[in-house]
């Protein structure tokens, strides 16, 4: 029975014919009553699982998926961690995220292929120029890594970036944070699971949520496709369909869905080493371990529910980065997809206890959650374990559409992802 | 590219449109009388529909603004309604 993963197991696998391999999660049914109960098997709903019984020794949990682990955003998105944000907020939390995942492959045990190759944000014009050295002030007096290239240090990051003379988008310069990078989507989902359901979680795949038990004018627990379940607190980390479940929920919430698409080329040999994002021309890219160009860009400008992209959007993106990247050019795209985000006004999560009593949020993440993952679920586990803010979630909380106190980095770091 | 259809010019590609948020959303009446927490629903609550949705939209060659009920769902788009005055 091999259940810890190393070079030992893997060797003695190996001479036993693999055999002794156990399923990385137990199958298990759903009860009638926990202690919490998470809404959505992404890696947010995982991770706030594991974080409630392994910070907080909360074990009676289940998560709750209506389809299989990963299947939503998580396995859907272009796997870049980083935490070159302008708001301090932002920053405590995208920099606790980065943090956590720098630690999460010995913690949890699986190899979560963290690979801190750093990225390149492209500025291209002058103004994008000045823009950039004041996020990476902005950065640094928050007490993250960021330097300012200039257009030699681009040079050198990225040799095969189009910048001559000719070029239709010189890089003149551009932000470097070397502690970005990337991780693999799938493990992050599947090492939560598992490290979760080893301390007692219950992972409950292929039962959809369909409304909320609601007593005395609070939450007391789900209805779903089987059967009823209890739970003292309910979180819910649903990412595209928070605006469905909120209106069974009985209240509003302030995003609206849209497709995200992202693409992949045929698997080539080592040519791009860091992540590369140009927010001039609405385009990012890196390499993923197998070789393939892996490629993303904006969101698609018609709120959707329908989980595949556009190709307006596509177009530009490809266009974009044919132009920085002319060798790109023989490149051929193997998959196209897409899947739905939560867009939110300032391009922040909402974290916090939800207008419904004893549901609390997850959600809000839009184009940049998977980064997040560590740190939304510490934070909405001490929030389902204490039913109180985390200093680092606070300013997260929905009270911040009405007081005016958004977090816009939209306006602030331009964000993308 | 998807073709919604503009109730002045007719069927358009999808780039020459804006979104101009849910139809019905009324901007409250009163100024500084009106409480927090309304203006706050005005500007940021949405219903966020899966499915059968109705919304303003821009044709934005021609700056007409007009509603549209679109699945969102199926992405299937009716034709473009002019505004009656009333959204
Ligand atoms: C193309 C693309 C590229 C992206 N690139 C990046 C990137 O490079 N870096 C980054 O940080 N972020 C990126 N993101 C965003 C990131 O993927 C998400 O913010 C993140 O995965 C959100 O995690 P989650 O667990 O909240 O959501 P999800 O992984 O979507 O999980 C939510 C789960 O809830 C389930 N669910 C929904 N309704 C119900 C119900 N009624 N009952 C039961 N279960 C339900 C869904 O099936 C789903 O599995 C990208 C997203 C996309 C689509
Ligand atoms: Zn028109």
């Amino acid at each position: 029975m091999t259940r810890r993963y190393s070079a030992l197991s893997l060797l003695k696998e190996g001479l036993s014919g693999q055999k002794g391999w156990q399923p990385a999660w137990d199958d298990r049914p759903l009860k009638p009553r926990y202690d919490v109960v998470i809404i959505g098997g992404g890696g947010q709903g995982l991770a706030t699982a594991y974080y409630l019984a392994k910070t907080h020794g909360i074990t009676n949990v289940a998560v709750i998926e209506k389809g299989w682990l990963g299947g939503g955003n998580t396995g859907r998105n272009t796997t870049v961690v980083r935490s070159n944000y302008f708001f301090p907020e932002s920053v405590r939390l995208y920099d606790l995220s980065l943090k956590l995942y720098e630690k999460l492959s010995i913690e949890l045990n699986y190899n979560i292929m963290l690979s801190q190759r750093g990225m390149v944000s492209l500025a291209h014009t002058p103004a994008e120029m000045e823009m950039s050295a004041r996020v990476v002030n902005a950065m640094q007096i928050n007490g993250t890594d960021a330097e300012l290239l200039d257009a030699d240090g681009v040079r050198q990051r990225l040799p095969i970036h189009h910048g001559g003379p000719d070029a239709r988008y010189p890089a003149l310069g551009g932000i470097w944070q070397g502690r970005a990078g990337t991780a693999r989507h799938d493990a992050v989902a599947w090492g939560y699971a598992r490290a979760a359901s080893k301390l007692g979680v219950d992972i409950i795949q292929q039962c959809e949520v369909e409304d909320f038990l609601i007593e005395g004018g609070r939450c007391r627990g789900l209805r779903t496709s089987r059967g009823e379940v209890r739970a003292d607190r309910v979180g819910m980390a649903v990412a595209g369909h928070s605006s469905v479940l909120a209106t069974k929920a009985g209240f509003r919430l302030p995003v609206t869905s849209y497709a995200l698409q992202a693409c992949v080329s045929e698997p080539v040999k080592p040519i791009l080493d860091t992540v590369v994002l140009s927010p001039g021309t609405g385009t990012y890219a890196s390499q993923s371990d197998k070789g393939e160009i892996v490629i993303g860009g904006a969101l698609d400008r018609v709120p959707s529910y329908g989980q595949r992209g556009n190709l307006p959007v596509l177009e530009t993106v490809i266009a974009g980065l044919l132009e920085m990247f002319p060798a790109f050019r023989q490149l051929k795209l193997m998959r196209q997809w897409a899947g739905i985000v939560d867009v939110v006004p300032d391009s922040s999560p909402i974290l916090g206890e939800s207008p419904l009593p004893g549901l609390f949020l997850n959600g809000g993440w839009g184009t940049g959650g998977f980064k997040a993952i560590p740190a939304g679920g510490t934070l909405l586990a001490h929030l389902l374990a204490t039913g109180q803010h985390h200093d680092i979630s606070r300013p997260f909380d929905l009270d911040r559409f009405t007081t005016g106190r958004l977090i816009d980095e939209a306006a602030g770091s331009g964000i993308a992802h | 590219m998807q073709i919604f259809s503009c109730p002045f010019c007719g069927p358009r590609p999808e780039t020459e449109f804006h979104f101009g948020g849910e139809a019905g959303n009324d901007r409250p009446h009163g100024g500084a009388s009106v409480p927090a927490q309304d203006w706050a629903a005005y500007l940021h609550l949405r219903h966020n529909p899966k499915g059968a949705a109705r919304e303003i939209w821009m044709h934005t060659t021609c700056l007409e603004v007009f509603v549209m009920e679109r699945d969102t769902l199926s992405m299937r788009a009716e034709p473009g309604q002019a505004l009656g005055g009333h959204a």
